[in-house]
């Protein structure tokens, strides 16, 4: 009887050659670019006379410093447009599918890597960024890379690696109305640290994973990076292949009932052992923000500030400094903080799914006087999609911006942040210091969460705002 | 890339745990199509500060940092170790790294050295108290050695170590395996 994890199947699978005390070179399926980690892998390529070895396993889009105003490039720094206008001149020259400002498919590279059917189970996809882990939803192995590895991805397809270890979460029962995989995602890296999943693939099990749409699977694989993994992954199954079948780059006719029954035979094997196991119960998840500035400093939306005496004395200093930083109190709940801005977007919360939830709040509300929305789709089909059932005119009418593609306030490097001093609910993944503008506070949360803040103008259960109103 | 086997620095404590690459290096220095040029950007948002220990006259010309646990966690930036190696910096001493850090760093011949609490926290009181104190680091025996502690042995990754040593890159070593590559091709269509 075997025992092996499903990373350990699309590892093996993947393996060109191994050498006793070397890492092993691992073969990529999908390779990943965009604007930002690419021109100084394609320089070296240039400086070394070399091609790029399979162009049709590379797929680009320009999402990371486009603006999100209409208008395209007239409101682009100089900056960006050199960079933006490097990797148009680099996929030309190499023969690489590029979705930039004309494409009608260009956003956030982890959402249209599965949006086009790129994404497909079993492969292995890398990208110069690290929330890469997003596509592990699709049960692939996938994780970032810094941009040497982008130009030896580009150069021979390959990349070093030591096998990683893998890590099972199981989260049994079912989660609460109201409450989401980006509430589940936060619960759990606060549960496990912000270094908890260093050296693993995390493989996300049990019902509450199964109960995720694909959407939810993504935010929540997207994640994992927050707790130091190299991956998140879920094994494939009816929900997968219903979700990939009809997408563009996917195999159609028998061909499509073929790879179904491939896609969906992966997964671990039950006797299967795991470096390490945690266990978490959907159903006693909450809402949640997070309080400091790491996104493992965290709790229910409701619960008071930990008093960092009362922590464990390696995470004091850290949790005293970030709340000197975010300017909460301990003891006292997030709840009721004035909010400033309210950014919906990125690749954790800038799908169709994640707009509905923000709508499905703002239906017939308005946004807070004080407060500014900024509501930004993860890719053009996002937009197209969200446009054909109104959603626009949800977040127009209460008083939301409603803007074009990219990734936005989730890095701040477009000329779209907030102000120093500002408090932001956000559904972007990072709450560093000055992730969103220099000075500026971020409090992650779900597009519910968010867009229930951004009504009340200060932060807010969502709960109360999803029955029937007038 | 020039390989190396010993540096011998003084070394800016920087003694927090969890620093971000976006701490590193913020997202707008990213702008760039260049690796160079980047050390006014390191650690940008923290240069106002009072008393950052990155302007302290008496670590002026350190190439070792001591940092805290989970060093480099967040984005995969390689500016990151870019902005570093452009500041001066050879080598980082820390309890642990995140994991795409540590990957650049090797990659471009900045040095992780892994050092358990004990020894970091000892480390850090040297290094903080006698800000003179040079530490020696013998990346081919693994040994860090200052003052008249015992040496302390770190690990590397041999593969790394030797690439570092070297000055080899990995993409030469990759480019070395397009038969087995081919062949890999070949049999998966
Ligand atoms: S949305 Fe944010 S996390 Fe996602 S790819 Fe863009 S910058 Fe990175």
């Amino acid at each position: 009887m075997s025992g092996h994890t499903l990373l350990d199947r699309i590892w093996d699978s993947h393996v060109v050659s191994e050498r006793p005390g070397h890492p092993s070179v691992l073969y990529v399926d999908l390779h990943l670019v965009h604007e930002v980690t690419s021109p100084q892998a394609f320089a070296e390529l240039h400086r070394r006379d070399l091609e790029v070895r399979r162009p049709t396993n590379t797929l680009a889009t320009i999402d990371h410093a486009i603006p999100t105003v209409a208008g395209g490039l007239r409101n682009a720094s100089a900056a960006a447009r050199n960079q933006i206008s490097t990797l148009e001149h680099n996929c030309a020259r190499h023969g690489i599918e590029l979705h930039g400002l004309e494409s009608p498919e260009q956003g956030i590279v982890h959402v249209i890597g599965p949006e086009l059917g790129r994404t497909q189970p079993g492969m292995t996809v890398v990208c110069g960024d690290s929330h890469t882990s997003t596509h592990g939803a699709f049960g692939c192995l996938a994780f970032g890379i810094g941009t040497s590895e982008v130009a030896q991805v580009l150069a021979t397809q390959c990349l070093l690696r030591h096998r990683p270890q893998a890590m099972r979460v199981t989260i049994d029962g079912k989660l609460d109305e109201g409450v989401t995989a980006k509430d589940l995602a936060l619960a759990l890296i606060a549960k496990i640290g912000a270094d908890g999943g260093r050296g693993f693939v995390i493989e996300y099990a049990g019902e509450a994973v199964r109960d995720l749409d694909m959407e939810g699977r993504m935010t929540l694989c997207n994640l994992s990076i927050e707790a130091g993994a190299r991956g998140g992954l879920i094994a494939p199954d009816a929900t997968t292949s219903a979700w990939l079948d009809g997408r563009l780059a996917c195999p159609s006719g028998p061909e499509f009932d073929t790879a179904k029954e491939r896609w969906e035979s992966l997964r671990s094997d039950p006797a299967a052992e795991f470096s390490k196991e945690v266990r978490l119960d959907a159903s006693r998840v909450e809402p949640w923000v997070t309080w400091g500035t790491q996104p493992a400093m965290g709790g229910p939306v409701d619960a008071p500030v930990p008093d960092p005496g009362e922590l464990p004395a390696s995470n004091r200093v850290a949790a005293e400094q970030a709340q000197r930083y975010m300017d909460v109190v301990p003891g006292r709940a997030l709840v009721g903080v004035p909010v400033d801005t309210v950014f919906v977007g990125s690749c954790t919360n800038g799908r169709l799914g994640d707009l509905r939830a923000a709508a499905r709040v703002l239906r017939r509300r308005q946004v807070a006087h004080r407060v500014r929305m900024v509501v930004v789709p993860g890719s053009r089909a996002v937009k197209r999609a969200a446009e054909a059932e109104g959603l626009d005119v949800v977040f127009r009418e209460a008083g939301a911006e409603w803007r074009e593609p990219g990734c936005s306030m989730c890095i701040a490097m477009n000329g779209d942040r907030i102000e120093a001093g500002a408090v932001c609910v956000s559904t972007s993944n990072r709450n560093f210091e000055g992730r969103q503008g220099r000075l500026g506070r971020t409090i992650l949360a779900s597009p519910l969460t968010a867009a229930a803040s951004a009504v009340a103008g200060a932060v807010a259960d969502p709960r109360p705002f999803l029955g029937e109103h007038a | 890339m020039k390989g190396w086997t010993r540096i011998k620095s003084r070394c800016v404590p920087l003694d927090r745990h969890d620093v971000d690459t976006d701490q590193i290096i913020p997202a707008r220095f990213l702008l760039t199509t260049d690796r160079e040029g980047l050390a006014s950007a390191l650690f940008a948002d923290w240069r106002d500060e009072a008393g950052l220990v990155l302007h302290d006259p008496r670590y002026a010309g350190a190439r070792v940092l001591v940092a805290g646990r989970n060093f480099g966690c967040g984005s995969s930036r390689e500016h990151a170790v870019w902005a570093l190696q452009s500041f001066g910096f050879r080598a980082i001493v820390a309890p642990s790294f995140a994991d795409i850090f540590r990957a650049n760093a090797h990659a471009c011949g900045l040095l992780p050295v892994t050092m358990d609490e004990t020894a970091h926290a000892t480390l850090v009181r040297a290094v903080t108290d006698h800000p003179k104190t040079e530490v020696d680091i013998d990346l081919e025996r693994g040994e860090i050695w200052y003052a008249d502690v015992e040496p302390i042995s770190f690990d590397v990754d041999p593969f790394a170590r030797d690439l570092l040593t070297s000055g080899r890159d990995a993409l030469q070593y990759l480019l070395n395996e397009t038969g087995a590559i081919s062949e890999w091709e070949a049999r998966h269509g």
